[in-house]
């Protein structure tokens, strides 16, 4: 959507009040009321509106990842999806995973955050906060008893599904990294695992 | 991107009404092809009309013991359904081929089954393409066609359906619901997408303003052995060079029904009836699969740059048959 830069001098304008729709958003716990063009795009939301620079867009059309976020749970692309069709629902991006320290002063980076700096998971970390996004979904979708292309057929329904290597690269092929830290990112989702 | 309306439909009937009182609106699914298309400006609706949120997610069994789909069940939910795992596997194993853990999540039962070609003209608005502007000529014909069809072509398109989930469909004999001005009818999977012929543009058996409400699968396919196998270029997150859906059951050593359909090789997921008659009352045996298979696939009409696609088809094909005529090994 490159035109979307132009939407926010179009808003005060006089452009009809048909193509804009009161939203409420919660992103990161947070609540936010916004008159969306319906145009925008979940991406160009949290970036552009809400200053939330975590969330990448790479390609602007599904087929990299980096703006992968969760919504109601849920890791989807949010360079896909427009921000006027997700009222009421909850927004996660990379920034709202971090949680309180212990002594409540600072940010104590999710599990997965700190896996993938012990394991040194990323080159320039353009792809990093939508691997971190992604994973955290797929890990919940495994824990849910969802199969992947490579899990055994046989295994039973309805149950949660062990992830080794060969699962978590497969559920993790919707996020790509042009620096080819792939080894790594598996290592680091497996830390989070055992 | 034009500026659009948006309506957020919560009825059927008012989806389709709303749809109906503005002329040049649009459905909305998941959106992860339609948003697509609309950055590129191949698709510029005036209104969306979102379907998403409609109570159409279910996956119920039926007292016939069909099972229905909803529309707006999410590929992934889908996929992941113990009904479907258990008595439908090739379903559920050709969504997960499919697209990514993130697009699967978003994208609807009734928006894949509808979404566009990958064919590079039709995605680029500045080159000829029958199927987005009638009569300006078919730019791959004579241009990058590695990835088009080799069955059922016209003169006018060459292009591929991109579906997994509609090729395993179309083997399991499933139908698709609709709802629409002329009121609710069911339109088999296998007849649901057309050959391009004369009119690339239209792509489906869907009318105007018709609604996809949701997909039955039959009781007679039920918990017959069922595999999909897809090849593509690389390992996941790609679409395919060729697939093949197939189920099989085999009674006292002869076929007692078949199942094939092949994607990417056709303007619709490709039901080999062909090799399907050839197959039963016959023994399953390697030679009777390569004969079925070989009788099918001879009416592929190759181009310039995709004549691998037969024998790729080919050995997916009497890989997944053999693995269903042996149940152990599958
Ligand atoms: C990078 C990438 C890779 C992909 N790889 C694959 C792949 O390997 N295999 C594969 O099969 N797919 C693949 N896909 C495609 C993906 O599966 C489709 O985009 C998705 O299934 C479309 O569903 P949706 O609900 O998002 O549809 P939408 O984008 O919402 O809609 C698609 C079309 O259907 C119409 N529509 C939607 N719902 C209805 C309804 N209920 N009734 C009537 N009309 C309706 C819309 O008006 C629109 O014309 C890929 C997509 C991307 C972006
Ligand atoms: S193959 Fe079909 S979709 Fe592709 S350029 Fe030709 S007419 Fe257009
Ligand atoms: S920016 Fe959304 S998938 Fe690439
Ligand atoms: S770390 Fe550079 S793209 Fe992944």
């Amino acid at each position: 959507m490159g035109d979307s830069q132009h939407l926010q001098g179009e808003r005060g304008g006089a452009s009809a009040s048909r193509h804009r729709t009161d939203t409420t958003l919660r992103v990161n716990g947070k609540p936010h009321q916004l008159t969306l063009d319906h145009r925008r795009t979940l991406l160009d939301v949290v970036r552009e509106d809400l200053g939330l620079y975590g969330a990448k867009k790479g390609c602007d059309h599904g087929q990299c990842g980096a703006c992968t976020v969760l919504v109601d749970g849920r890791r989807v692309n949010s360079c896909l999806l427009l921000a006027v069709t997700l009222d009421g629902s909850e927004v996660t991006t990379v920034e709202g995973l971090t949680g309180e320290g212990p002594t409540g002063d600072g940010e104590q980076p999710h599990p997965l955050q700190q896996a993938f700096l012990d394991r040194d998971a990323f080159q320039c970390g353009y792809c990093t906060p939508g691997q971190i996004c992604s994973a955290i979904g797929a890990l919940a979708e495994a824990a849910a008893g969802h199969p992947s292309r490579v899990t055994d057929p046989r295994a039973p329904s309805g149950r949660a599904v062990p992830l080794d290597r060969d699962e978590i690269r497969e559920r993790l092929s919707g996020n790509l990294c042009r620096c080819g830290a792939y080894p790594r990112i598996v290592d680091a989702v497996e830390d989070v695992i055992a | 991107m034009k500026a659009f309306d948006y309506v957020r439909a919560t009825s059927v009937e008012e989806a389709c009404a709303a749809l109906a009182a503005r002329p040049g609106a649009r459905f909305l699914g998941g959106g992860t092809n339609l948003v697509d298309l609309m950055k590129l400006g191949v698709e510029q609706p005036v209104a969306l009309v979102d379907v998403g949120r409609l109570p159409l997610d279910a996956v119920e069994e039926l007292p016939d013991g069909s099972l229905r789909v909803g529309a707006m069940d999410r590929n992934s939910d889908l996929a992941a359904h113990p009904a479907v795992r258990d008595r439908y596997p090739a379903l559920s194993q050709a969504l997960l081929a499919g697209a990514s853990g993130q697009l699967r999540n978003a994208a609807t039962t009734g928006g894949n089954l509808l979404q566009r070609t990958r064919c590079p003209y039709f995605q680029d608005v500045s080159k000829p393409c029958n199927k987005r502007v009638p009569g300006s000529g078919c730019g791959a014909r004579d241009g990058v066609h590695h990835d088009h069809a080799v069955l059922g072509t016209s003169d006018h398109c060459i292009a591929t359906h991109p579906s997994d989930m509609a090729v395993a469909l179309a083997a399991l004999d499933a139908k698709v619901e609709l709802y629409g001005p002329g009121g609710a009818r069911e339109v088999a999977a296998a007849e649901f997408h057309r050959l391009p012929g004369d009119h690339p543009e239209q792509d489906t058996e869907i009318r105007p303003g018709e609604l996809i409400t949701g997909v039955v699968l039959p009781a007679a396919t039920g918990g017959l052995p069922s595999l999909y196998r897809k090849a593509r270029d690389r390992a996941s997150y790609a679409f395919a060079l060729a697939s093949v859906a197939a189920m099989l059951q085999v009674t006292d050593g002869v076929v007692e029904r078949a199942g094939i359909a092949f994607g990417a090789l056709a303007h619709r997921p490709w039901r080999a009836r062909v090799a399907e008659e050839a197959l039963v009352g016959a023994a399953p045996t390697a030679a009777a699969f390569e004969r079925a298979v070989d009788l099918e696939l001879s009416a592929a009409r190759p181009l310039r740059d995709n004549a691998y696609k037969v024998p790729l088809a080919r050995s997916l094909a009497l890989d997944v048959l053999t693995r269903l005529a042996e149940p152990a090994r599958t």
